[in-house]
């Protein structure tokens, strides 16, 4: 789950890590009373989840009361890679002497938490690992015992070379890999953290990724959620505890199991076809899960043929098969579902489908090679 | 032979008085599987399909003798019945439940680095030894003894890849799924080595997705370390980056994990991929020839001493093989029964 820039300052905030005073607005009128109320440049900043904001002139600068209205009323309902702008954030502008970065995120290879850091903040920090990685410094911190002291200090030794503010900087790393850890965090990011021209390092942007795992015992930030900047269809399925994900082709899917769903859009494409979605429905096979994937997919206009793929293992075929008579039935599907079902009561599956009139396969090639015929057909 | 787990192997289900533990502690059993007791806590004294529950893991290993472990615990207990599992004292835990914070699991690695445990998964659907030994809630009649070995980190995709090979006529010894999420117990190399060890197993299929390096480590691996036929196959080709394709692990991230780096690692170590599961029966039986007349040939020169001493017991054991490869034709259409 992501949560926004202001949410994650907040957190922050909370935590002693210095950030410049804000506050969040979704109306001009607020925004602007937030400018006059700082009485000082300000900062406004599009509060959606999306990388490369600024590129899209989703942030701005805004000198007085005045520029903060305009640049609010044009932030404010703005298309950012296809999410709409519903909020900005309005900080105070600070003056910026240099620019560094600080991430943590889970390391798959060595199974830690590792910490990075690097001079060249301000830029996409992928840009430096590619361009510059002697600029960037790793470390991976024992999961166990957490970060030490002079662990901190030598991270922060690598931005800065003022004692003060590498003090400064070890008290912020140390602090931000305590939110990493309170918060269930599968990245934290500051980018950049600054330093002023008094010498003080602060925190001018936030990143926060939280691991979905974690949520279940994370109820403050499970309430940040924001569904207006999801995809209708996705916060759906996810409610429904189905794994889906949109996609822009036209040939729905409905497997079951993450890795044989990516298997057949891969075969999909494989064959000529395009994708429109994956889909999940998960080891437990509720007819009712299957019903509501069928809603989701059949909302989207791309779609001109479904295919089905079940391999039946936990997953009974019969369970699957009563899901999508009762969505045929309840839904009236008007383009062609393709289905094929192999595995735990396999028979039992074929005779509940006899009652409606679908197309079927008897393995993953057959299906994927007509759904994509079904689909040519209906164009 | 096989790999993990065996005859030998006396399981304990952790959850068993759950609606998976007591549906899956019945199918191991069903497969001849020793499951010598189950644990929930408070439920110690009763049963379940006539297995003995205890009230905690030492408990129950201390009275049966259990050498595994095998977790169906709700995720919110499930890293602390991993912990419970390893100071008990078994030697294998495997963890079935989904949705363990990844944070907690890189914590539950460091615990048990240097320790005389392996941990399989999470979210994994475990593992079976065919005809010995069934750990998890991989279904039973999908699978045929032979020689090929399965790893994978995926539940149904694996299953559709085995019914192939066993349709094909090809059998297997172990097949496991290692797990969808980002921080596992077990890795492809570990089980490569496995494989590569184990003489029973003449090529093994393994099966990756998007996301982190681990199939690129495992084609590091196999070219270095292994003598046997490597077949591969990666998911996630059309999954666009940035989103968790089901797995918590299935997600291309800064530009790593996509299928397209994988293909590549796979194939410059001499591993060929697969664009779809149903043609990695083909060629697994093109790699077990080639291997076997290339083994030949090294037999025949004395310059290839060395590689030739290798070769020796595999080129036996596959002529063993022979019948129980055709005997297989005949259950192809074994479909109707699969579990």
């Amino acid at each position: 789950m992501k949560v926004h820039e202001y949410q994650a300052k907040t957190i922050f905030e909370k935590a002693g890590i210095p950030v410049p005073p804000g506050g969040v607005a979704e109306t001009v009128a607020d925004a602007v009373a937030l400018a006059e109320q700082y009485a000082r440049p300000v900062m406004v900043k599009s509060q959606v989840h999306v990388g490369g904001r600024g590129k899209a002139g989703g942030v701005k600068y805004a000198e007085n009361v005045e520029a903060a209205r305009v640049w609010a009323q044009k932030i404010l309902g703005m298309d950012i890679k296809g999410l709409t702008v519903k909020k900005v954030l309005v900080t105070e502008a600070v003056d910026i002497v240099s620019e560094s970065y600080v991430g943590i995120v889970i390391d798959r290879a060595s199974k830690k938490p590792v910490i990075m850091v690097s001079p060249a903040g301000g830029i996409d920090i992928e840009e430096v690992a590619a361009k510059t990685p002697e600029k960037i410094m790793k470390y991976a911190v024992n999961p166990t015992h957490g970060l030490r002291g002079f662990e901190a200090w030598q991270l922060a030794a690598f931005l800065y070379r003022d004692p003060k503010q590498i003090r400064q900087a070890a008290d912020i790393i140390q602090k931000l890999y305590g939110i990493y850890w309170a918060v269930d965090a599968s990245l934290v990011e500051i980018n950049p953290l600054i330093t002023t021209p008094d010498g003080k390092v602060v925190a001018i942007d936030a990143k926060l990724n939280i691991d979905d795992n974690g949520l279940y015992r994370q109820r403050e930030i499970a309430g940040m959620r924001d569904l207006d900047s999801e995809d209708a269809s996705e916060v759906e399925a996810r409610e429904a505890d189905l794994s889906f994900v949109n996609l822009t082709g036209h040939i729905g899917c409905i497997v079951n199991g993450a890795g044989l769903a990516m298997a057949t859009m891969d075969l999909v494409k494989h064959y000529g076809g395009d994708p429109a979605n994956f889909l999940d429905i998960g080891g437990s096979s509720n007819p009712q899960k299957v019903l509501t994937a069928m809603r989701i997919i059949l909302r989207d206009k791309n779609v001109r043929s479904i295919l089905i793929n079940i391999f039946g293992g936990i997953t009974r075929c019969d369970d699957v098969a009563n899901g999508i008579v009762m969505a045929y039935e309840e839904l009236k599907p008007e383009i062609p579902i393709v289905v094929r079902l192999t595995g735990t009561n396999e028979d039992k599956a074929k005779q509940i489908l006899k009652k409606v009139n679908l197309e079927s396969a008897d393995t993953l090639d057959n299906v994927v090679k007509k759904a994509i015929k079904l689909a040519e057909v209906v164009v | 032979m096989s790999i993990l787990i065996n005859k030998s192997t006396k399981v304990v289900v952790q959850g068993i008085t759950g609606r998976d533990g007591s549906f899956h502690a019945e199918q191991m059993k069903k497969y001849g599987t020793n499951v010598v007791g189950g644990v929930t806590p408070g439920k110690g004294g009763t049963t379940v399909a006539g297995i003995p529950v205890f009230n905690s893991v030492s408990e129950a290993v201390k009275k049966t003798k259990a050498n595994t472990s095998v977790i169906y615990v709700p995720p919110a207990f499930a890293v602390d019945a991993i912990y419970e599992a390893v100071d008990a004292g078994v030697k294998l835990v495997i963890c079935i439940t989904e949705g363990l914070p990844a944070n907690d699991m890189m914590k539950v690695y460091d615990y048990i680095k240097g320790k005389d445990v392996r941990l399989v998964g999470p979210n994994c659907p475990g593992l079976i030894s065919v005809d010995q030994c069934k750990v998890g809630i991989m279904p039973g009649s999908i699978v045929k003894k032979g020689s090929v070995g399965v790893v994978s980190r995926s539940g149904t995709l694996t299953y559709e890849a085995i019914w192939a090979l066993t349709s094909a006529g090809i059998g297997q010894t172990t097949c496991i799924g290692i797990g969808g999420d980002q921080i596992i117990g077990t890795n492809f190399i570990d089980v490569l080595g496995m494989f590569e060890a184990d003489p029973a197993t003449k090529a093994v299929v393994m099966i990756g997705e998007i996301g982190g390096t681990d199939e690129e480590e495992a084609a590091k691996f196999v070219k270095k370390n292994m003598t046997k036929p490597v077949v591969g196959f990666i998911a996630g080709r059309t999954a666009p980056p940035g989103k968790r394709m089901g797995h918590a692990g299935a997600i291309i991230s800064g530009g790593t994990g996509t299928a397209e780096d994988k293909v590549a690692a796979l194939e410059k170590a001499g591993i060929p991929v697969a664009a779809s599961p149903t043609m990695i029966p083909a060629m697994i039986k093109e790699k077990m020839a080639a291997a076997k007349k290339g083994k030949k040939a090294e037999k025949k020169s004395p310059a290839k001493g060395a590689k030739a001493k290798k070769a020796k017991k595999p080129a036996k054991k596959a002529a063993a093989k022979k019948p129980s490869a055709k005997k297989t034709k005949k259950s192809g259409k074994a479909g109707s029964k699969k579990k």
